[in-house]
């Protein structure tokens, strides 16, 4: 075992975030309150910089984070927003300084925090890359060196002596990524910087972050972009509240990360009081997955059912429950009803009691993304006996993709499972290809 | 891939080690980092003269109108209205030496005082020293304390006045002027950070400072008893010292000099300790 090329032991970050003001009331209050400021504001400043471990103005941005990483590692870092993941990056790079614990760092360190750092809209092209290099921590001669191969991965060859502020934004964000990507520093830190440009470009950028990976050079990449993390990182940390959470293999991470994300609704929607004559009121709605647990994620192959459990108090003839499921965008995906199945019969009564009525769905259904269920008790032909709008909602993963039609994004609401045969046709012979 | 990695695995016994711990006591400057970062401050200055007067339509100019214009203004009043001596030397020259001292010195308090602030961006996304920033200020004014001097020469032609071999101290009083202007703008740039009152201090500040500086008049208006603590204030003996070595009419004031010197380098010293002391948490408040 080599010794580690970033050792962090014990690493914690405290933040002062503002005391609530205090509001006036009088206006003697208020006049009072405007000559205290001067002292109030001075205190206030002075405590922001101060050291304070019982205070209800903290936040601990980090807390007793450890962990050691090895030359030529590749290491994602994954959490929501607010889990630390920036503070880590900024400590790293000495641009903040932590509370308490420390860092051993074996070499030079470079991080990209943004891109276009430093950049100046009067500067040239040419001016900016000697300008953000140096600031990036180059040394000229380096900057000389390599200066024609930033220009060409830059693509703005033809504007190098036009002020930057005359750019298009693509071209400067091409600039400020190519000087970026020709840093070489033994450590990178990269903080969301694929998050820029078009696609075309992005995928240029994982490209070259690639290269610098094989490279053996040390990579802490920050990333909600979990493809790219899972493209180029063998291994990830998951940062939750300033904490690690979990650090291992990049794909068992994000599995965690990605059901930790997505969990934090309940599983079961409980209906409290729903718009109606009173006599039905829906109680609850529970999402069931493939496997029959409760869960408000579905994979996007599996079976799931919509349960709504509901009241009846009085015996009502024909009672039906409908369904309406909808995309994030408010668009109808479609509506179920009880009817289908049971039949409309205007001689069944139901009794009063609690039942539940199940809605299988199949999987190769819904594409992935969020959908809210609206639901409603009627008798057809005699209005609805109540509505109960953005009753539950559920989300469909494609997380578990193995290939196929499954691991790729695909536009559209709908994701049937459609099967395809390819004949060859210039030939006069039907041997299907396979 | 392996023996790339294993090559950088050989290097890693050379490379430079970074420990990073809260830091706790006096933060001293360290010279072999500014050394690194050398580039850094070379193109941030030539970044600040380029950008200076970009798209203005008199450029560097502007370096020569606001010392020339104030100078012709403080003449009228000062030498022509209220005919304050001036050592017997021809008023606008008199006055126009200690402006092109003065612009420089109040430009660069201004400039340096708000440039961490002003680099926010920078500072909260990249780490190099952070001293670099205002010296940069302190630093890229010479160039138009340069196109005013030339300005000067011209004078000196018109009235015929010609320096003395004590010109050869020139150089040092510019050091002393920098040394002030440098210490000052650390210390207020520092402050600045945190109490963003300091941006409506500055220019109160610059006025009054200009007032207990010899510039619409000449040090020796001031009783000889007071003289001493007069020069406390460094620009006193810069100015007077650029008058005597330039002009030639008055003697060299050698211990005012020196006293400036002590106090510039003191101030320096003051300004450079503080900011090196909060630097760490410029980042947070910014």
């Amino acid at each position: 075992m080599s010794t580690p090329i970033i050792q962090v032991k014990g690493l914690s970050k405290q933040y002062h975030i503002g005391l609530r003001e205090k509001v006036t009331r009088t206006f003697r209050e208020a006049v009072t309150d405007a000559f205290m400021a001067p002292v109030r504001n001075l205190r206030n400043l002075r405590r922001l910089t101060r050291v304070e471990h019982d205070s209800p103005d903290i936040i601990w941005a980090l807390h007793d984070i450890s962990f050691d990483i090895q030359p030529g590692e590749v290491v994602g870092i994954i959490g929501k927003n607010g889990a630390g993941k920036s503070t880590l990056l900024k400590i790293l790079s000495r641009i903040t300084e932590p509370t308490s614990g420390e860092i051993r760092l074996h070499g030079r360190v470079a991080s990209l925090l943004e891109v276009g750092t430093g950049f100046h809209p009067e500067l040239t092209g040419r001016e900016n890359i000697y300008l953000n290099g140096t600031i990036l921590g180059m040394r000229k001669t380096e900057i000389d060196r390599k200066f024609d191969e930033i220009v060409a991965f830059s693509e703005i060859e033809k504007f190098l002596d036009t002020p930057v502020k005359r750019y298009s934004s693509g071209m400067y964000v091409r600039l400020a990524f190519a000087v970026a990507a020709h840093l070489e520093p033994e450590i990178l830190l990269i903080d969301e910087v694929l998050a820029v440009g078009d696609a075309a470009f992005q995928k240029k950028c994982l490209g070259k972050m690639g290269d610098v990976a094989h490279q053996g050079r040390t990579v802490l990449f920050v990333s909600h972009n979990m493809p790219a993390v899972r493209e180029l990182c063998p291994r990830a940390i998951y940062l939750t509240d300033g904490s690690i959470a979990l650090d291992g293999v990049t794909d068992t991470i994000i599995e965690h990360y990605i059901k930790a994300s997505l969990n934090k609704p309940p599983h079961e929607f409980i209906i409290k009081a729903a718009a109606g004559s009173g006599k039905v009121t829906p109680l609850s709605v529970v999402i069931r997955n493939g496997k029959g647990d409760k869960s408000n994620v579905v994979d996007m192959d599996e079976d799931f059912t919509i349960a709504v459990t509901y009241q009846i108090h009085e015996p009502i003839n024909n009672y039906h429950t409908f369904i309406n499921v909808y995309s994030t965008d408010s668009t109808l995906v479609f509506g179920a009803a009880t009817w289908d199945t049971h039949g409309l019969n205007p001689d069944v009564v139901s009794q009063p009691g609690i039942y539940t009525c199940s809605f299988s769905l199949p999987g190769h259904l819904l594409n992935k993304g969020a959908y809210t269920i609206n639901i409603n008790g009627q008798s057809p032909g005699k209005g609805f006996i109540y509505q109960e709008e953005n009753a539950a909602t559920f989300t469909v993963s494609e997380f578990g993709g193995t290939g196929g039609a499954k691991s790729r994004n695909r536009p559209g609401i709908i994701r049937p499972f459609i099967t395809s045969d390819i004949v060859r046709s210039d030939r006069g012979d039907m041997d299907s290809q396979t | 891939m392996f023996q790339i990695q294993q090559g950088v695995f050989v290097e890693m016994s050379s490379q430079p080690f970074t420990h990073i711990k809260p830091k706790k006591g006096l933060q001293l400057i360290d010279f072999r980092e500014l050394v690194h970062y050398r580039d850094l401050f070379a193109f941030l200055i030539i970044r600040d003269i380029k950008v200076k007067y970009k798209q203005t339509v008199l450029g560097g100019l502007w370096a020569i109108i606001q010392p020339f214009f104030l100078m012709v203004v403080f003449t009228l009043f000062f030498g022509k209205l209220a005919k304050i001596p001036s050592d017997g030397i021809p008023y606008p020259i008199f006055n126009y030496t200690a402006m092109i001292a003065w612009t420089y010195f109040a430009g660069a308090i201004n400039t340096s005082s708000n440039s961490i602030v002003g680099s926010g961006s920078l500072i909260s996304k990249v780490y190099f020293p952070r001293v670099i920033i205002p010296l940069t200020s302190v630093l890229a004014g010479l160039l138009d304390f340069s196109l005013a001097f030339i300005v000067l020469l011209g004078m000196m032609l018109y009235y015929q006045i010609y320096p003395t071999i004590l010109i050869l101290t020139l150089p040092a009083l510019v050091v002393l002027m920098m040394l002030t202007a440098g210490g000052v703008g650390m210390l207020l740039a520092a402050l600045n950070a945190k109490y963003r009152d300091i941006r409506y201090t500055v220019p109160f500040l610059v006025q009054f400072w200009m007032f207990v500086t010899p510039i619409v008049y000449p040090a020796s208006m001031v009783p000889e008893r007071y003289r001493m603590i007069y020069a406390l204030n460094p620009m006193t003996g810069v100015i007077e010292g650029f008058r005597a070595v330039l002009l030639g009419r008055t003697e060299f004031p050698g211990e005012m000099v020196l006293l400036s010197a002590v106090i510039s380098l003191g101030l320096f010293i003051l300004g450079l300790t503080y900011f090196k002391q909060v630097e760490r948490y410029f980042a947070d408040v910014i």
